[in-house]
């Protein structure tokens, strides 16, 4: 099963000899299945100039509970994007884990990375392989986001995409936002957002941003200041994906965060 | 009417067998050795494109030479099963020891049911925690696996190679003594009347499986850095960089450009630093 020549897609691979691995081939019982897991909550985007950002907030929820504080919900999608993934947090996880593989799949068998639109175009496909567990209230929603290393100008090689359950992708300009805070986040970045800004400037917006989520999302959750709990802040440049230390995005939420003492608002 | 001749198991066999040597003495050789800062691969190859060395999983690396598109199937069947297994359970619970199992029966097999063997000879590495802890399999076109004494030649004449690189080969070398040794070995065979002979840079491929690294350790040396080591430049042993990619197909260690797996990078440093909560 391993010698057929084949494809160099891992999913592809996998609905051949392991079907049961993916996650839209499993069989549900009829009926509405939302409220059984945690749900994974607000993530944010921003493109800057050379490079792109992303951060999500900590909280995993089940119906009113928090079910998780410190859940992660941005990752490396691989050495230049990244992937944000909310909604049921357990297919997420297990998707983005699958994600991860097959880029670094077609990485091996081919001996070339995907372009950052073949990337976008197969987390749409995987995602619409879970239409039926969406349809039945346990959808995942991901942000996807990377440095394009074909692209023309550097500094525009930042690029956003978003998904629906259906598929996708969907080019966003400038920023984007998922999840249950996602309105408040993007009403934050439409107006604090301006093009070309630095990526450092970009995570701060990123933070601020996810505040004012949390701020009135009671399933976002804000920077945790007893348990040192921040949000988890990821860049693409040219260098490749970096994630903040934790001491860097602490000093960044506790300046959001005294910010506000002055101006409730930001 | 057409006779058919009895022709006993064993005739069969000796005839496969010397039909699969003929094919992987023609091929150039290539050698695998570790080193100090990891295990070195070094492939007389014309082609910069159609590989003999490559990556399989985080820390193994896979190297073989006969027909190429024999052993392609082979490497591609190896990512597969690696990464299948690297997602149902763990990144770490792919060994070498399990691909060169899962490579020893799938060769055995062609082997014996095949009409025709695979002409290919191949090498799975894993590198350790320190050279001791390396291992090198290597696979005959049988199926038979023999785990190598921390360096090895295959292809054509590789006993003569052998011979030079047990002289050269030490397992505290630096990655310029190493390369320079297994190019030595490799020149060693193949000139007129016996003689040694030169191989320009551009003929060789090499690749290092690098110890210091977390996540994915696979890494080639092209370009400038490799004429560099070749070259005894002691300023390029320390931090290999490549020349050719432009856009990085496969990150390489230009620039410090990222290596990490996505897979693994949420193992990455965390052991270190960034837990001031704790």
């Amino acid at each position: 099963m391993f010698t057929n020549a084949g494809t160099s897609s891992f999913t592809a691979f996998l609905s051949k000899v392991a079907p049961e691995m993916l996650p839209g081939r499993r069989p549900l019982p009829p009926g509405m299945a939302a409220d059984m897991a945690p749900h994974a909550t607000t993530i944010v985007a921003i493109s800057a100039s050379g490079g792109v950002v992303m951060a999500g907030d900590r909280r995993a929820t089940m119906g009113n509970l928090i079910a998780q504080r410190d859940i992660e919900k941005v990752h490396p999608a691989d050495a230049y994007s990244l992937v944000g993934i909310a909604g049921t947090a357990g297919i997420g996880i297990e998707l983005m884990r699958l994600f991860q593989v097959e880029l670094e799949h077609y990485e091996k068998i081919e001996g070339a990375m995907l372009s950052l639109d073949g990337k976008a175009n197969r987390l749409a496909s995987m995602i619409r392989g879970n239409l039926g567990a969406a349809m039945q209230g346990l959808a995942v929603i991901p942000l996807f986001a990377g440095f394009d290393l074909a692209a023309a100008d550097p500094a525009r090689a930042g690029r956003i995409f978003s998904f629906d359950v259906t598929g996708g992708p969907y080019e966003e300009t400038g920023y984007d936002a998922i999840g249950s805070g996602s309105l408040f986040a993007k009403s934050a970045l439409k107006k604090r957002f301006r093009a070309g800004l630095s990526v450092d400037d970009a995570v701060r917006l990123a933070v601020e941003a996810l505040y004012d989520a949390a701020d009135d999302d009671t399933a976002t959750g804000g920077p945790d200041l007893t348990r040192r709990i921040y949000p988890v802040v990821m860049t693409a440049t040219a260098e490749g994906t970096h994630r903040l230390t934790d001491a860097e995005t602490a000093t960044i939420a506790e300046s959001v965060v005294s910010g506000r003492m002055e101006n409730p608002g930001g | 009417m057409a006779m058919q001749f009895y022709a006993s198991p064993e005739q069969i066999m000796r005839d496969r067998s010397e039909l699969a040597r003929k094919g992987i003495a023609r091929g150039r050789s290539a050698v695998v050795l570790s080193y100090e800062g990891g295990v070195l691969f070094v492939a007389e190859n014309l082609s910069s494109t159609l590989h003999k060395v490559s990556e399989i999983y985080d820390r193994i690396g896979f190297a073989a030479v006969g027909r190429y598109n024999e052993f392609e199937n082979l490497r591609r069947a190896g990512v597969r099963m690696a990464d299948l297994n690297g997602l149902s359970y763990d990144r770490r619970d792919v060994t070498g020891l399990g691909l060169a199992n899962a490579f020893a029966q799938t060769l055995g097999a062609i082997f014996t049911e095949q009409s025709k063997p695979f002409e290919v000879e191949i090498c799975v590495a894993e590198v350790g925690a320190t050279p001791e802890d390396d291992s090198l399999y290597r696979l005959t076109y049988d199926g038979s696996v023999n785990d190598e004494p921390g360096r090895m030649a295959m292809g054509g004449q590789a006993e003569a190679i052998t011979g030079v690189l047990k002289n050269e080969h030490r397992p505290e070398m630096s990655l310029a003594e190493a390369v320079r040794a297994a190019v030595k070995a490799l020149s060693s065979v193949g000139g007129e009347g016996g003689a040694a002979r030169t191989i320009a840079a551009n003929q060789l491929e090499v690749a290092v499986l690098d110890r210091r690294r977390v996540g994915r350790t696979f890494r080639r040396i092209t370009g400038a850095a490799l004429t560099g080591l070749l070259d005894g430049d002691a300023s390029a042993d320390a931090a290999p960089a490549p020349g050719r990619a432009k856009t990085p197909t496969v990150p390489t260690e230009e620039a410090k450009k990222p290596t990490t797996s996505a897979g693994s990078a949420d193992l990455e440093g965390q052991p270190q630093e960034e837990q001031p909560g704790e």
